[in-house]
């Protein structure tokens, strides 16, 4: 293989942070401590002063800090999310990740030497739509919305090359289109494009029912377990749901992405680089799966296999996982 | 209220045969209730075969009736085949032909020319509208998730830009679009090779709870709201904030009578109590919701009063 795959990492704390460091990343990515960003929540996410040491740490290490601002600025609320971009230009770091054409006109106009990357939240699912962003906001980097197989990346990366393409390759799956699906606002009144979360935590309870565990979205029930499965999050799109009479995972199993094993593919469809899912996991996940991925993408560059699939570190959703949009099969 | 402010007909959402197609937009055409009507297939390109000469068909009676057409394009297209329907309809652009972008990649092709943007291009501020103005988009509709403060200030940005704006005031809300298609996976297939069982569902697949509560319905890619958006005691302070044009989404229901509600409400007819009772009598047993415009979940109904 000619060239390295990014790798890119998430940290939701500085000490993620350190951890996606010391554990191989290329570059980490993380947000600032509001609804700017598409994972609010309590308890995670960087203040100013925090982001400014982040984004110093990066630099001493050889690592690329990157600021993902990736929510929609709410009308009459504009200033918090060009503050958001004021503040990653005045840090230093070396992208800021952008899904509002509104921010990334801000952004573009107000600090063009600042480098662009489009967000997944902006669910760019077609060459035209790369070129879109582009030519209006001289976006350098596009993260690809979960559409894709290997051969519309390749479709992507041959039509557009000067644009780079990052795509996830672990992590949370969405199932819907990125930055396009409302489902949890419509039953909690938030959402991913608004607030920047996603079934959130505060709508979520469980409730004994015999020996039934239940789990409810905003009085919606999300799921039931049995005795002895396991009771994941009520994330809305990873619910059992009743249709045509019968009960089942109706638009996703609970799984988790691992496109480990199509790295080599990935490489060869003209990726740039390659993300994990996870701003909400803990340092030691963030630790565990940067660290395999880094042996991955590094056995790959000497002409190696990619070696043990990140998913043996045991960590995922339910044990299970899933390639995901990536294999045809999957729509 | 006023007479300047228009009633669209949204795109029909639903995998409906061609023949039922045509009497459906024929007795819209018979009717002078509404000023545009939106057509083109939004939600699987692969229904576009058996239905494309209708539309065509319709498109060309429904101008002849006086009505002004509009051409939607898909909200998700990826495919080559996908791309290349889009490429299609963005092609006819400009020769007295306007079509509504429905994200990114239809704005590339439609950049410079005049346009408008549909309800599934994200517009959530008066930053993102004044960039779509300046491309060449002359006219917008809103999403669905947008609360009353926020539709004021992008309406209010509207009307300096010289943009219309238009809102969703009826029908199922649209709520996420995918590249997988639940609707066959539920039949035990996948979408290539989906038999195209979202056609046995004349107002989309519905969707319980575990618990029996009735909560979305699947239309192919498409997940809706099985509650009905009824924006009706909301419609003056829609119009006193400016806003041009109602969109109307077609559901199984009686779509001139809605339409005529609508305009009997604008014409200050009917009151907003009234004309609410006669969409709920016309939806029969379906939910009605209007949650998102008064901020709050959009599954959810608030009484009017209480947030005036």
């Amino acid at each position: 293989m000619s060239r390295t795959l990014e790798l890119v990492c998430p940290a939701g704390t500085p000490s993620a942070l350190t951890a996606a460091v010391e554990a191989g990343a290329d570059a980490v990515y993380f947000g600032f401590r509001d609804r700017t960003n598409a994972r609010n929540f309590p308890g995670l996410n960087f203040s100013a002063a925090e982001a400014a040491q982040a984004a110093a740490l990066c630099r001493d290490r050889g690592v690329r800090p990157m600021i993902a601002i990736n929510t929609f600025a709410a009308a009459g609320q504009e200033h918090i999310w060009r503050q958001a971009v004021d503040t990653a230009a005045r840090v230093g770091v070396g992208a800021i990740i952008v899904a509002d054409i509104g921010v990334a006109a801000y952004a573009a106009r107000t600090y063009p030497d600042l480098r662009l990357h489009l967000s997944v939240q902006a669910a760019a699912a077609n060459p035209e739509a790369v070129a879109y962003y582009a030519r209006l906001f001289n976006v350098q980097r596009v993260v690809l919305p979960r559409v894709f197989t290997v051969d519309d990346i390749r479709m992507v990366t041959a039509s557009q090359p000067g644009v780079e393409v990052e795509v996830f390759v672990l992590g949370g799956l969405c199932v819907m289109a990125e930055g396009r699906c409302t489902l949890s606002s419509y039953a909690t009144g938030r959402s991913p494009n608004r607030d920047g979360v996603c079934s959130p935590a505060e709508d979520v309870r469980y409730e004994q029912e015999g020996d039934v565990l239940v789990s409810r979205l905003a009085g919606y029930t999300i799921n039931r377990f049995g005795p002895g499965e396991d009771a994941g999050y009520p994330t809305l799109c990873k619910g059992r749901f009743e249709a045509r009479g019968r009960a089942s995972y109706l638009f996703e199993d609970p799984v988790s992405l691992d496109a480990t094993a199509l790295l080599p593919d990935l490489a060869a469809a003209g990726v740039t680089a390659i993300k994990v899912e996870g701003r909400q996991r803990g340092k030691a996940y963030v630790a565990a799966v940067v660290g395999n991925l880094r042996r991955a993408i590094d056995s790959l560059a000497n002409g190696g296999p990619p070696g043990v699939a990140v998913s043996a570190a045991g960590f995922t959703e339910g044990g299970r996982t899933t390639e995901g949009a990536y294999k045809r099969g999957w729509r | 209220m006023t007479r300047d402010v228009r009633l669209t007909l949204g795109p029909l959402l639903y995998n409906w045969p061609a023949g039922q197609r045509l009497d459906f937009y024929r007795a819209i055409a018979a009717d002078d209730t509404y000023d545009a009507v939106v057509l083109g297939e939004v939600v699987c390109a692969k229904r576009s075969p058996f239905v494309s000469d209708a539309t065509l068909e319709a498109a060309q009676f429904l101008a002849q009736a006086g009505k002004e057409v509009v051409f939607s394009t898909l909200a998700l297209p990826v495919t080559p085949r996908e791309r290349a329907e889009l490429a299609d309809i963005c092609g006819m652009a400009g020769d007295g032909v306007a079509v509504e972008a429905n994200e990114a990649g239809a704005l590339y092709l439609l950049d410079g020319r005049p346009h408008r943007v549909g309800p599934y291009f994200n517009i959530y501020n008066a930053d993102t509208l004044r960039v779509l103005a300046r491309r060449g988009a002359t006219s917008v509709c809103l999403p669905w998730e947008l609360e009353m403060s926020s539709v004021e200030a992008i309406t209010g940005a509207g009307r300096d830009l010289g943009l219309t704006v238009e809102v969703p005031v009826f029908g199922s809300i649209p709520l996420a679009i995918s590249a997988r298609c639940a609707h066959a996976r539920a039949h035990g297939l996948a979408k290539d090779g989906c038999q195209y069982v979202c056609g046995q569902d004349a107002e989309g697949m519905a969707v319980g709870t575990l618990d029996g509560q009735t909560f979305l319905r699947v239309n192919g890619t498409q997940t809706l709201s099985d509650a009905v958006l009824v924006l009706a005691e909301e419609i003056p302070a829609l119009v006193a904030a400016g806003v041009s044009a109602l969109r109307i989404t077609p559901e199984g229901v009686d779509m001139v009578a809605v339409g005529r509600v609508y305009r009997d409400l604008l014409d200050g007819v009917v009151d907003g109590a009234m004309a609410e009772g006669t969409l709920r009598a016309l939806l029969g047993d379906r939910r009605a919701a209007n949650g998102y415009l008064h901020g709050a979940a959009g599954a959810g109904w608030e009484r009017v009063n209480a947030t005036a």
